[in-house]
């Protein structure tokens, strides 16, 4: 509606993110960053997970408020206080997690919140050709009538899309649009965008798929830690430079601890697959075998999707695999439940620490004990003076930094909230850890206590098994780097693998030349 | 080095939540302060409300609404609801109704007449019955925890219905020739001059108490409310402490069934009915959190207490029955007001 209310030239900046910080109670997401984006020309977002890629989007298109900082556009400074009110200024997002109703139709879906009005309702007729003219646009055969659960998920994103582009917005920002979409619907997108940005429409892109991302940029901004690291032009840049400042220099994160001996095999999987878990056609974990020693540890590398998590919840007890064998010292535990895989001790360190790692309701202390108050309680009473001393022995271990057991769980710090959840799986003894992405969301010094923990309960004896979704990340404390492509082992590396190496065995830069 | 930071600090920090200002102090005794309000207001407005006798009289009606609401926090801590608790009431009382009237075998040509005790305990064993019944759709037939409880309303009560043909046992007292004398102990003895149902109300408070504070159970219970998924991962068995808690419930609402029904001495199909309302509130008003995890025995008795005292209290003063319904709801608006304003928005 307002690209032509706004002339002005090719690639001056249009909007504008100015020292934006944004903080989520002791987490940084942001610290500090600005952001341009030019006017017909697309810029590129680049940094791993939880570089706060998305956080910045969210901001500037007004889903999210920061805590500091400013926006500006077309040089003047404004806040906006929803969504809907970005979305009238001309900004609109394409979230990476879709946020489409499937119970509902496309073309409903497209117009949700901006049904076309007559007199006596809703013009369905005409919102139905608008949406045929923009599948025909995005050359996709959809019916504007089907349910959108009804279509694959590549499909599901074009909806998204489409429904972004019928807003005729001057800035569209897209997180992740290409994540389902098959080769051929990105050439699609691609022209669209070009036809997008000839006509005046700034796009902001960001994606995993760095070459592809490439192809498409006039600008490259490169995120790391909440903060701006880089900024360039396309055509002084090439994979590499993105790669390097995406990864960054290395901060210290450890090495392979060496001086220990690296016992029997500890945790043994054999031909294992996972169904995947919404009922698809496909197993996310496809017939995988890997074993762990005692006293080492293995890095899981691979993109989102690649049956990381899947396969650790398998292991675990969380997920029934469909076929294959797991054996923890000799002892079959395939299908176990996870309090059986616990009391054998297998543990798992879940990824989403929120959702599936802390009970909110409840102080630091009986968070650290939920996993061994059965083995501390008696008969029918639990001990207090024991549990006491578990919590105790758990804070002082994983060196948690709270005012003690009583602390409330949402006074910690991110990487408090980690090592919680670590020393309470910790706190039962365990002879095999799995820990999913035990980095995510916490700042470098938690990251570096995390992995010095790890490496000192390897030394005892423990058999870790973490994965990282920052190829940084693998080239600290692990024995040995195992890559995740489509649930199944694309790659094993020593601990002097390269981040380029580790990165093209997971099909995230497939560097060719 | 954080070590010893963390240890010394929490002291002064305990000391520090000790100190609270008036205004905290007051929402958190919250419920027991509007439970001092009501008395004093009650008592200045009738002579008759600030006696023993009607201390004792109203405390045998919180009694009733009582159990159900220990039941019903045990449900609500979990993170569910148990709407079917005034029907397993009055089923347990028209079942104890039935087998204190004799249980006629005809293939043997014998009427049974089971003893006080029997029937108590197998009334217990229906309450636990019917809760598992909830439990086991709930947590393993993943039926939401208010539907299935709804269906179980409306089969129990319609089960207690069938059973009487919609009419009421009369006569519980038994007779001493066959031995089954007593069902009228519950609802009219006092021991120590408090009635038996106040003291049943007492034990299984005590109990309750002790299973959330001191047992492994209890720390399930609270997690898998707080956080089901981090329970599980911690190896919480959530499915078996969801089916207990249910059972649990459903044995406090047939032992409240049996204190009802001896207080009556007669056991109607229609006993209880909304009575799992008044449960629920008084949960609320004890400043449990309805998403589960938050809550605390003591809480849910006052709550128990003041929705007791408040409308017996309105009685004794002579205010229409339908003002008394009023009354109710709006304080109940207001403890879930408070609560919401205590828990933040997760409301």
């Amino acid at each position: 509606m307002s690209n032509d209310q706004s002339p002005g030239k090719i690639g001056e900046v249009v909007l504008a993110a100015r020292n934006i910080a944004k903080s989520y109670g002791n987490i940084h997401a942001l610290k500090g960053v600005n952001f341009d984006i030019h006017r017909g020309q697309v810029t590129t977002l680049f940094g791993e997970n939880g570089a706060g890629k998305s956080t910045l989007m969210k901001i500037l298109s007004g889903v999210v408020r920061p805590t500091s900082g400013e926006i500006v556009l077309d040089g003047k400074p404004i806040t906006f206080s929803s969504s809907t009110e970005a979305r009238e200024h001309g900004i609109s997002i394409i979230h990476q997690e879709l946020s489409l109703a499937p119970n509902m139709n496309v073309r409903d879906n497209i117009f949700m919140g901006r049904e076309i009005r007559t007199a006596t309702g809703v013009d369905f007729a005409e919102e139905e050709r608008q949406t045929q003219a923009l599948m025909a646009e995005l050359e996709e055969d959809i019916d504007p009538l089907t349910l959108v659960e009804d279509l694959r998920l590549g499909q599901q994103q074009i909806v998204e899309i489409a429904r972004a582009l019928s807003v005729n917005s001057r800035i569209l920002i897209m997180d992740e649009p290409t994540s389902a979409l098959s080769a051929s619907e990105v050439e699609v997108l691609f022209k669209v965008i070009r036809d997008l940005t000839s006509k005046g429409v700034s796009i902001v892109y960001i994606s995993h798929h760095l070459e592809e991302a490439l192809q498409i940029t006039n600008h490259a901004v490169v995120l790391r830690d909440g903060t701006m690291t880089a900024y360039a032009e396309r055509k002084n840049i090439n994979l590499e430079w993105i790669v390097r400042h995406m990864v960054g220099e290395n901060f210290d994160l450890g090495s392979p601890p060496t001086d220990h001996t690296i016992g029997s095999v500890a945790l043994s999987i054999e031909g294992l697959s996972v169904p995947d878990p919404s009922g698809a056609d496909y197993n996310v974990v496809d017939n995988l075998s890997l074993s762990v020693r005692e006293g080492e540890i293995v890095c899981i590398y691979g993109l989102m999707g690649a049956g990381r998590t899947e396969l650790l919840e398998a292991v675990a007890g969380r997920l029934s695999p469909s076929s294959g064998k797991v054996t923890l010292r000799g002892q079959n535990v395939t299908g176990k439940s996870i309090a059986e895989c616990i009391r054998n001790g297998l543990v798992l360190v879940p990824e989403d620490r929120q959702r599936d790692g802390l009970v909110q309701t409840m102080t630091v202390g009986r968070n650290l004990s939920l996993a061994s108050i059965g083995a501390i309680t008696r008969v029918f009473f639990t001990s207090f003076t024991k549990e006491a001393q578990l919590v105790g022995d758990a804070i002082q271990r994983v060196h948690i930094k709270s005012d003690g057991g009583g602390a409330a769980i949402g006074s910690l710090s991110g990487g408090n909230q980690q090592k919680v959840v670590i020393g309470k799986m910790l706190a039962t003894d365990p002879e095999v850890i799995l820990l999913d992405e035990p980095s995510r969301g916490i700042d470098i010094g938690a990251k570096a206590e995390v992995f010095k923990l790890l490496a000192e309960r390897a030394k005892r004896g423990l058999a870790v098994i973490y994965t990282t979704s920052e190829v940084g990340e693998c080239l600290s404390i692990a024995h040995r780097i195992i890559v995740m492509r489509r649930g199944r082992i694309s790659a094993e590396f020593g601990p002097d693998a390269t981040k380029e190496q580790i990165m093209a065995a997971s099909g995230e830069a497939v560097v060719t030349h | 080095m954080s070590v010893t930071t963390s240890v010394e600090t929490s002291k002064p920090n305990a000391k520090g939540k000790r100190k609270k200002s008036l205004v905290e102090l007051l929402f958190e005794g919250r419920a027991f302060f509007a439970l001092i309000a009501i008395v004093i207001v009650f008592s200045s407005m009738s002579p008759n409300y600030f006696t023993i006798n009607n201390f004792l009289i109203m405390s045998s009606h919180v009694a009733i609404f009582g159990l159900l609401a220990i039941g019903m926090l045990l449900v609500i801590l979990n993170g569910g609801i148990d709407l079917s608790v005034g029907s397993t009431l009055g089923l347990a009382g028209v079942v104890a109704g039935f087998l204190m009237q004799g249980v006629t075998l005809p293939q043997f040509g014998v009427i049974l007449y089971p003893p006080v005790w029997v029937v108590v305990v197998l009334t217990c064993l229906l309450g636990a019955v019917v809760g598992a019944v909830n439990g086991v759709l709930i947590a393993y037939l993943r039926v939401p925890a208010f539907v299935a409880t709804l269906g179980v309303l409306y089969v129990a009560r319609g089960i207690a219905l069938l059973m009487t043909n919609g009419l009421t046992y009369n006569n519980l007292g038994g007779r001493p020739e066959l031995g089954n004398t007593g069902f009228d102990w519950l609802g009219f003895n006092r021991l120590a001059g408090l009635p038996i149902g106040v003291l049943v109300l007492a034990v299984f408070a005590i109990a309750c108490g002790i299973l959330l504070s001191r047992t492994a159970f209890g720390r399930w219970l609270y997690s898998s409310g707080g956080n089901e998924h981090a329970a599980e991962l911690s190896g919480v068995p959530v499915k078996r402490v969801k089916i207990i808690v249910y059972m649990l419930s459903g044995v406090c609402a047939a032992v409240a069934g049996l204190v009802l029904s001896s207080q009556l001495t007669s056991a109607g199909p229609t006993a209880g009915t909304t009575y799992e309302l008044t449960a629920i509130a008084a949960v609320v008003i004890g400043g449990a959190a309805l998403t589960g995890g938050r809550g605390t025995v003591i809480g849910t008795l006052l709550g128990a207490f003041v929705i007791g005292f408040l409308s017996d209290g309105l009685v004794i003063i002579g205010v229409s029955a339908y003002w008394q319904t009023v009354f109710t709801g709006a304080v109940i608006v207001m403890a879930v007001l408070l609560n919401s304003i205590k828990y933040g928005r997760r409301w």
